[in-house]
């Protein structure tokens, strides 16, 4: 299975929050375990849907340059479970951004109603005992464009968002 | 300007908030990793909730200096040697190093840090009142 947890940006604010849908399929293998016969959501891959959104936020705003994991959920709270043909909202606000991580809050909607709300923090791995070859800057890249995060993208003036250039894409990463 | 015991309130609230444990085992003598159950990933959450609380920033090290502790000009053996020491010391004084320094292991430093010393730490940042 591909590891995506979120189908589209609504919204990419950069810098400073984004909105994705999420839409849940009975195609999708995994509510057919979870539980046989009662198929619900597994709030764990909320969260990860969550962080997907938040992730990919952060990493625009570090302009791919830093890998970002998500690394600690500090609180969580779900409200009610997930089920098939559920559309949800994902909403993630970054609250800081350091040079070592940054601290996301997120909710989950299905439609008017909250789901889940949580704090995410994430890591920034780039030092000399963390993996720096996770996570290639294309392979953002390829996510962003797949979710279309391109489409409703806007800068921090305002613009419309910009894919990095290829000389961004190339740059080699600072240690 | 915040006074002491405010300040001792705002760490209490982002420790209980980071690290999940009650208001009553934060005590100024507890140690964040022993008592407290704190883990690296942790520390960067305090960071964070100290930054926000208290309107100031703390860069990478300034609270915690991984780089001396992992540089081999300060640690031989996985000790810290007396040029090590100086340096932690000038870097940390609001922590107490005496204890530490009676046997400098490496791994027993995350252990080292207690409340106590993180308000001390926050008193370097802000105005103190009181």
């Amino acid at each position: 299975m591909r590891w995506y947890w979120i189908d589209r940006f609504i919204a990419f604010e950069s810098g400073r929050y984004a909105k994705a849908i999420k839409n849940v399929s009975l195609a999708e293998d995994y509510l057919h375990d979870h539980f046989p016969g009662y198929p619900v959501m597994p709030n764990t891959l909320v969260i990860e849907g969550l962080a997907q959104t938040g992730g990919l936020l952060v990493c625009e705003h570090t302009r791919f340059r830093e890998k970002v994991v998500l690394a600690k959920v500090p609180k969580v709270s779900f409200y009610f479970p997930v089920l098939p043909g559920d559309t949800l909202l994902y909403t993630a606000t970054i609250d800081d951004v350091r040079e070592d991580g940054a601290m996301v809050t997120a909710t989950c909607h299905r439609g008017s109603e909250l789901q889940a709300e949580t704090e995410i923090v994430f890591a920034h791995l780039n030092g000399e005992h963390q993996a720096r070859k996770l996570f290639e800057m294309s392979d953002y890249l390829k996510m962003m464009r797949m979710l279309r995060a391109y489409e409703v993208g806007r800068a921090a003036d305002g613009s419309p968002l910009r894919e990095p250039s290829e000389a961004d894409c190339l740059a080699v990463p600072k240690t | 300007m915040p006074t002491k015991e405010e300040i001792f309130q705002k760490v209490q609230t982002a420790l209980v908030d980071a690290l999940g444990v009650d208001e009553e085992e934060v005590t100024p003598e507890a140690t964040l990793v022993g008592d407290l159950g704190a883990e690296s990933i942790d520390f960067l959450d305090i960071v964070f909730r100290l930054e926000k609380a208290f309107e100031i920033k703390i860069p990478r090290g300034e609270l915690f200096p991984e780089d001396v502790l992992t540089n081999s000009t300060y640690v031989e053996d996985g000790k810290v040697t007396e040029a090590g020491l100086a340096e932690l010391r000038k870097r940390m004084p609001f922590a107490n190093l005496d204890e530490f320094a009676r046997n400098p292991n490496v791994q027993d430093f995350a252990n080292l840090l207690t409340v106590a010393d993180m308000c001390r730490f926050v008193e370097t940042k802000v105005d103190v009142s009181g």
